[in-house]
């Protein structure tokens, strides 16, 4: 299945048969002291520049969330998706449980965005559905419904199956939906990212539809999180992952991606493999020369 | 027994051992408060100190506070029946809207493990519900959001609060990613806590 994000005649499609497609994290105040603050003063230049770095390190979507506690979150992300657009050309996310801020923002971007995200709960779908429907968005759905994550694979893929059909319901079809199984961090049950793979694998064969992952979660509590990560990414994108929110700008997690399209038979000739390696040998050189 | 032994045990996570050595001082005759306040509490500072120095990591610290748990529940009915306090009453949870439950259960254990009677709410509660457990008598109401989406309902829980006349029975401590002191100071929390570690200090200040 092909899912489509656009941006005025710029299209990304996110797909098995496609170049892994990352979505850029960074733009989010939670925990980052400075970028709420900005937020918080309308001023939207550190955003710009995060967007900037992050398209330079190869997002092909940027994740936008706005949400600085007490502020005006509609006006909030409006502005920021604005200033971003200035800077960079490349479809966007929208990252809000605020419904007044997602229509906010999809009502003032040119093309299709993609919304993150709803649940498979039931008045959180029919709250966003209708909203990715209305704006011709995709929509990431996570695996979490009224009765919370469910403990299984089977279980989170009756979920997926929920949660596509309420889509098609109201008018959101199956390749407008990017399903996240969420994966729960390994330091609180050792099994956690096992379930998650084998959840990918079945929603994969059963449903066909692609699959997104926040994927540092599972590292929650552990040292060295950078190796869990980026080792967890090579593993579920053999398990069907077609796309991820992660940070771009960690060189371990773009050389990783750049390898597992490579193996996965989605880098014709070795083409992006080599042209990325020749480009930090160049950033070495000139890092030497100094 | 040796109570350092049992201390031992629990620090490196090993419950057999602590379950068999708290039987073997109880058999000895040590009271089982000196048991829980020398071995148990004393270890869980230990490790809550070892995870605030960044030597220790979650798993170690959950396997710990299990350790914990096992020796915990045979001293239990005994604790009730010489009346030995606990060090106060929690009821914790996550805020409405909020699953992300491993910080809430860490504090949980840990506050058990510095020997509080703990209600453990779950996950996405209302603030009705911790409005009933201050109406039931816990001293503390302790909330934590992942999300900065979810944490202004640390707020609505603060305001039930006030509203059911309850405001200056109980004492609230909140934490969670997105939390800061500022943040707790704006909505009129009593403290703030920035792990779990530090949660079981906070909690011992305001009940102090």
């Amino acid at each position: 299945m092909e899912t489509k994000l656009t941006l005025n005649s710029k299209t990304v499609t996110i797909s098995p048969n496609h170049p892994f497609v990352v979505i850029g994290e960074r733009i989010n105040p939670t925990r980052r002291k400075k970028l709420a603050q900005s937020l918080a003063e309308g001023d939207f230049s550190m955003v710009q520049e995060e967007a900037r770095s992050q398209v330079e390190a190869g997002a092909q979507v940027l994740d936008v969330n706005a949400g600085v506690p007490g502020a005006d979150e509609p006006a909030m992300l409006s502005g920021a998706v604005k200033a971003i657009l200035e800077v960079v050309n490349v479809p966007l996310c929208f990252d809000s449980a605020n419904p007044k801020a997602l229509e906010a923002a999809l009502k003032i971007y040119p093309g299709q965005a993609l919304i993150n995200s709803t649940t498979a709960e039931q008045h959180m779908m029919d709250i966003v559905l209708p909203l990715a429907s209305q704006y011709g968005a995709a929509v990431i759905g996570v695996i979490t419904d009224d009765k919370g994550v469910p403990a299984t694979a089977e279980d989170r893929l009756r979920v997926a199956e929920k949660l596509l059909k309420r889509a098609a319901e109201l008018g959101v079809p199956p390749e407008k939906v990017i399903i996240d199984p969420l994966a729960l961090t390994v330091s609180a049950d050792h099994h956690a990212g096992r379930i998650t793979l084998d959840a990918m694998t079945l929603i994969t064969r059963e449903l066909g539809v692609n699959i997104n992952l926040g994927a540092s979660n599972v590292s929650f509590g552990l040292p060295d999180r950078k190796i869990v990560n980026v080792a967890y990414l090579a593993l579920a994108i053999s398990r069907g992952l077609t796309t991820a929110i992660t940070d771009v700008t960690v060189p371990e997690i773009q050389t990783t991606l750049l390898a597992c399209d490579l193996l996965m038979g989605r880098d014709e000739y070795s083409g992006r493999w080599i042209k990325a390696f020749r480009k930090r040998e160049k950033a070495a050189a000139a890092l030497a020369a100094q | 027994m040796d109570l350092q032994q049992i201390y031992q045990h629990v620090v490196d996570g090993e419950a057999d051992e602590v379950q068999s050595g708290v039987k073997a001082a109880l058999a000895e005759g040590i009271p089982a408060d000196e048991i829980l306040a020398k071995a148990l509490i004393a270890a869980m500072d230990e490790v809550g100190r070892q995870f605030e120095e960044g030597e220790l990591f979650v798993p170690e610290m959950l396997i710990a506070a299990r350790a914990m748990q096992a020796g915990l529940n045979l001293l239990k009915p005994l604790l009730i029946k010489a009346e030995v306090k606990a060090a106060g009453r929690v009821a914790i949870g996550t805020v409405k809207g909020d699953l992300h439950d491993i910080g809430k259960n860490l504090v949980a254990m840990m506050l058990e493990g510095a020997g509080f009677d703990v209600k453990d709410l779950g996950v996405d509660v209302a603030p009705e519900a911790f409005v009933r457990a201050a109406q039931e008598g816990y001293q503390l109401v302790g909330m934590s959001a992942l999300l900065t989406t979810t944490m202004s309902n640390m707020e609505v829980t603060v305001q039930s609060l006030k509203a059911a006349g309850l405001r200056d029975k109980v004492k609230v401590f909140i934490g969670g990613a997105p939390v800061t002191q500022d943040y707790a100071t704006k909505i009129g929390a009593d403290g703030f806590a920035p792990d779990a570690s530090s949660a079981t200090r906070v909690a011992r200040q305001l009940i102090g």
